[in-house]
């Protein structure tokens, strides 16, 4: 269908930038940024079972004749959906106890890099560098979502 | 909370620890942290993109280059000596003046230069001591310029001690003394000086390697290469200096240097010039640490040895591009008619290394350019180089000049020594433009035109057979200053921070001791870089790569539209973006994922079609300030803008920097030859005409060049 056609080529594209060798082949470090890139929100556990299914034997590359039908049906069956604004901002706000509708970078620091899918350091200073209002010093997370929405459409 | 997020093993192990958050908010920072990694995903894939962009636009142009100075191989074959042509070229690959030591030691003389009361810049003593070099760099980065004499003294002396270093230098690392390794700084002054400040400055406790490409792009190449030499002329034994790519003055001619020196010193820049081109050929080609790890600028080939290596007279090796001065004959005693001049098209660039000439003869034969000789002439020229090597170190060969003189610096005569080495050359150009590639095997580098590409299995074998365990290597730029790969048996270095683009990459160096693990410090000298967060540098280097592919494109609008017709046979205007990607890649041959790319260049598509008539009207760079009623010379003049000021310096051969309108008519036939076009006489004096030929009838080459800079003025991103 057209509408596969078009999916298949949009992931071939994305494969195609990280395919050095043009053998079809990607490291398979670079998959994860390629599931993202296609629009897609999966966790890290949801890569580790995506990659244990396209790796080659453990020889630490995938090809794109595995890649591609797995791929294609994660986007048909939307596996990985995008997270709606609200549920974002919910999110915020359950660690925002108070609702200020900003939180200390310390705070938000605390919880990345201690519950769910970690953060290591370097994630977490690249977050804050991301984030943090200068001036105020807080992330002002209502602001934030609409605009790191923006950010990559544009 | 309703975030649709199916839990799964791995969050119910988490669930049922004992937390002190609870349950929803372990879920929240999972969610944030979800959306969070896919947004710095998404940022990564459009700076991996733009890398590509960068990427292919430089090596495109490093391929250009050699195609053109190969075509100038193949002119100075083909034209009879009388020839204008010819005579306008043949300088650069001869040098008919002066011949011996003596008399090059007495036009390089520095003593009748005075230097008069009104320079502020620093003076200098010698013999160099480091508080000589040190009050050097103060100086430069007090952003003072050295004045001629100085200049000519310091080169002077650099040439005289280069003479005696050996091919490969040999240093030792211990547990007192580790040493510091750079790769490219392509004349960012800023860069070399956030290393000495980060790191200190080289002195016997010190001990620093630069692994070539100092020179070209940026706009402080003299000065680096000014404290790179002051420091070696006072710590001999620990500063060592690798020769790259970019120490070869055919390549300065067009990625800047011979125009920064000739901006800076315009009386002596001619005589700068060409001493420099000595150095550099003097230049050490690499560097062994402990006898286990190989620095060297671009990299190996299969047939990299060392042993080679090391015996060979280096600086024969002007310009590492020169084809090998053999002279030959084909099979059937005519010349090859049908392969001539440089190879089009991006995948058919033929390597300079792996067809090496054919058999070589003694006599005047013609000579000819590297690329159309065939496999079996190869295979039976390394046994015929050899011989020939054999028999000149036995001291039977009367045509080898300097039998006793290897050290003496008389220029390689095109036409009277045919001893050069095929191989040896080879040797040489692999290591100095090979680039490492992920699968195994040994293949031409037709991106950049020149060395090898080489893989994994290479490494293995020639770092086996040399008994070594680590090749440094620079020649890539890496996003963050250092990148291995083949097993962490092969190390990239680069210093050269912001080199695409302020925020595109940082710089790195390597510290190594005696256990020869090499540690990485990186960084960014740019202040406004280090502020900015990755969204605002990806952004920024994303406008910056468009701007420039944009620009390509423009030049090439009649190709394209030429292109995109024929997938247009009903003249409708309009194509599907499919046709459009694959017309715009046959044109432009840059390998990029023009699909992917379509979005960000064009803005409108109807039900999927590009209206290239409109889009290519829409691309907004300004027409240059002259007013030139050929619309198709102008578009060949944007489109070889480089090589058009290539030519002009090489004409130029007083680097005077202005050129008549007799040689602006020869540059134009030059490049019309090269470029397979007609172009009349009469429109080449028109345009010429046209130009504002002030005074005595001689135009700027600067002003000239600057007049055809194109300006974006669209108000895309």
């Amino acid at each position: 269908t057209e509408e596969e056609n078009t999916g298949a080529r949009k992931i071939r594209a994305a494969f195609h930038v990280f395919d050095h060798k043009a053998d079809n082949t990607v490291d398979v470090r670079e998959v994860s940024t390629i599931i993202y890139s296609l629009g897609c929100f999966p966790t890290k556990a949801d890569i580790h079972r995506f990659v244990d299914e396209v790796e080659e034997d453990n020889m630490g590359y995938v090809h794109l004749d595995k890649f591609l039908p797995v791929m294609t049906k994660v986007l048909l069956e939307n596996k990985f959906p995008p997270i709606p604004e609200e549920n974002l901002l919910q999110a915020f706000e359950v660690l925002d106890k108070e609702r200020r509708g900003y939180m200390e970078p310390q705070e938000l620091a605390k919880y990345m890099k201690s519950e769910g899918e970690t953060f290591s350091q370097e994630e977490m200073n690249e977050m804050l560098t991301a984030l943090v209002d200068e001036k105020k010093n807080l992330i002002c997370y209502k602001e934030l979502i609409s605009q790191l929405t923006l950010d990559l459409d544009t | 909370m309703g975030c649709g997020m199916g839990k799964s093993s791995l969050q119910e192990k988490k669930c049922t620890r004992v937390s002190i958050y609870s349950v929803p908010a372990i879920r929240a920072a999972l969610l944030i942290q979800r959306w969070y990694r896919q947004y710095v995903a998404r940022l990564e894939m459009r700076r991996r993109c733009t890398w590509n962009i960068f990427q292919s636009i430089e090596y495109a142009g490093e391929q250009d280059q050699i195609k053109l100075y190969s075509f100038f191989g193949f002119l100075m074959d083909h034209f009879t000596p009388a020839s204008s042509e010819r005579n306008l070229i043949s300088h650069i690959f001869r040098e008919n003046e002066i011949c011996r030591d003596t008399e090059w030691e007495r036009y390089f003389c520095y003593k009748d230069i005075e230097v008069p009361d009104s320079y502020t810049g620093p003076h200098l003593t010698f013999p160099m001591t480091f508080c000589g070099v040190s009050k050097l760099v103060e100086a430069f980065k007090q952003k003072q310029q050295l004045h001629a004499r100085y200049v000519l003294q310091i080169l002077g002396e650099t040439w005289r001690l280069l003479r005696i270093l050996p091919n490969i230098n040999h240093v030792s690392v211990c547990q007192t003394k580790e040493i510091t390794i750079c790769g490219d700084l392509h004349g960012q002054l800023e860069d070399l000086l956030l290393i000495f400040y980060k790191n200190g400055l080289p002195s016997s406790e010190k001990p620093y390697i630069f692994n070539g490409d100092f020179v070209d792009r940026g706009k402080s190449s003299l000065e680096i290469l000014l404290i790179l030499f002051g420091f070696l002329l006072v710590y001999p034994n620990d500063l060592h200096l690798n020769r790259g790519n970019h120490e070869d003055h055919i390549v300065n001619l067009r990625y800047g240097f011979t125009k920064e020196i000739l901006g800076k010193y315009r009386v002596h820049g001619k005589k700068i010039l060409k001493l420099l081109q000595k150095i550099f050929s003097w230049l050490p080609l690499a560097t062994v640490i402990n006898d286990k790890v190989l620095v060297v600028h671009g990299g190996i080939s299969n047939s990299t040895d060392l042993n080679v290596v090391s015996r060979v007279d280096r600086h024969r090796y002007v310009s590492v591009l020169r084809p090998p001065k053999v002279v030959h004959q084909t099979l059937n005693g005519n010349r090859n008619e049908g392969d001539n001049g440089p190879a089009e098209g991006r995948r058919r660039v033929r390597s300079l290394t792996n067809h090496s000439s054919a058999l070589p003869q003694r006599n005047s034969l013609p000579r000819r350019s590297l690329q159309n000789s065939s496999i079996s002439h190869q295979l039976s020229s390394s046994v015929e180089d050899e011989l020939k090597r054999r028999r000149r170190l036995a001291g039977f060969d009367q045509t080898y000049k300097n039998a006793n003189g290897s050290d003496s610096d008389s220029d390689p005569d095109f036409a009277e020594a045919p001893e050069a080495n095929g191989h040896d050359w080879k040797q040489i150009v692999n290591l100095l433009w090979s680039d490492p590639m992920p699968q195994n095997g040994c293949i031409s580098n037709e991106v950049r035109g020149g060395g090898c590409y080489w893989g994994p299995d290479v490494t293995e074998e020639v770092l086996g057979r040399h008994n070594l365990q680590l090749l440094i290597r620079s020649h890539e730029c890496k996003q963050d200053g250092y990148e291995f790969c083949h097993n962490r048996r092969v190390l990239t270095i680069f210093s050269a921070s912001n080199y695409y683009e302020v925020g595109s990459n940082r710089g790195a160096y390597i510290r190594m001791g005696a256990d020869l693990v090499p540690h990485f410090i990186q960084y960014q000298a740019s202040r406004t870089c280090r502020d900015l967060t990755l969204r605002q540098s990806v952004g920024w280097t994303e406008r910056s790569a468009l701007r420039a592919l944009r620009e390509q494109l423009f030049v090439h609008k009649s190709d394209l539209i030429r292109a995109y017709r024929e997938f247009d046979p009903h003249h409708t205007g309009k194509i599907s973006m499919r046709h459009w990607a694959s017309a715009t890649e046959t044109v432009l041959k840059l390998g990029l994922p023009w699909r992917v790319l379509r979005s960000q260049l064009v803005s409108r598509t109807h039900y999927g079609m590009v209206d290239y008539q409109q889009w290519i009207k829409e691309l907004s760079i300004t027409e240059p300030k002259l007013e030139v009623s050929d619309t198709s010379i102008l578009e060949t003049m944007y489109k070889n803008h480089s090589n058009l000021e290539t030519i002009f310096r090489i004409i130029d051969t007083d680097h005077s920097g202005l050129i008549s309108l007799e040689e602006f008519r020869q540059t134009w036939k030059l490049l019309s030859s090269h470029l397979k076009m007609e172009i009349s006489d009469k429109a080449i004096t028109d345009l010429a005409h046209s130009i504002d030929f002030n005074k005595d009838g001689s135009i700027d080459i600067n002003e000239f060049m600057e007049a055809f800079r194109l300006v974006d003025l669209s108000a895309h991103g």
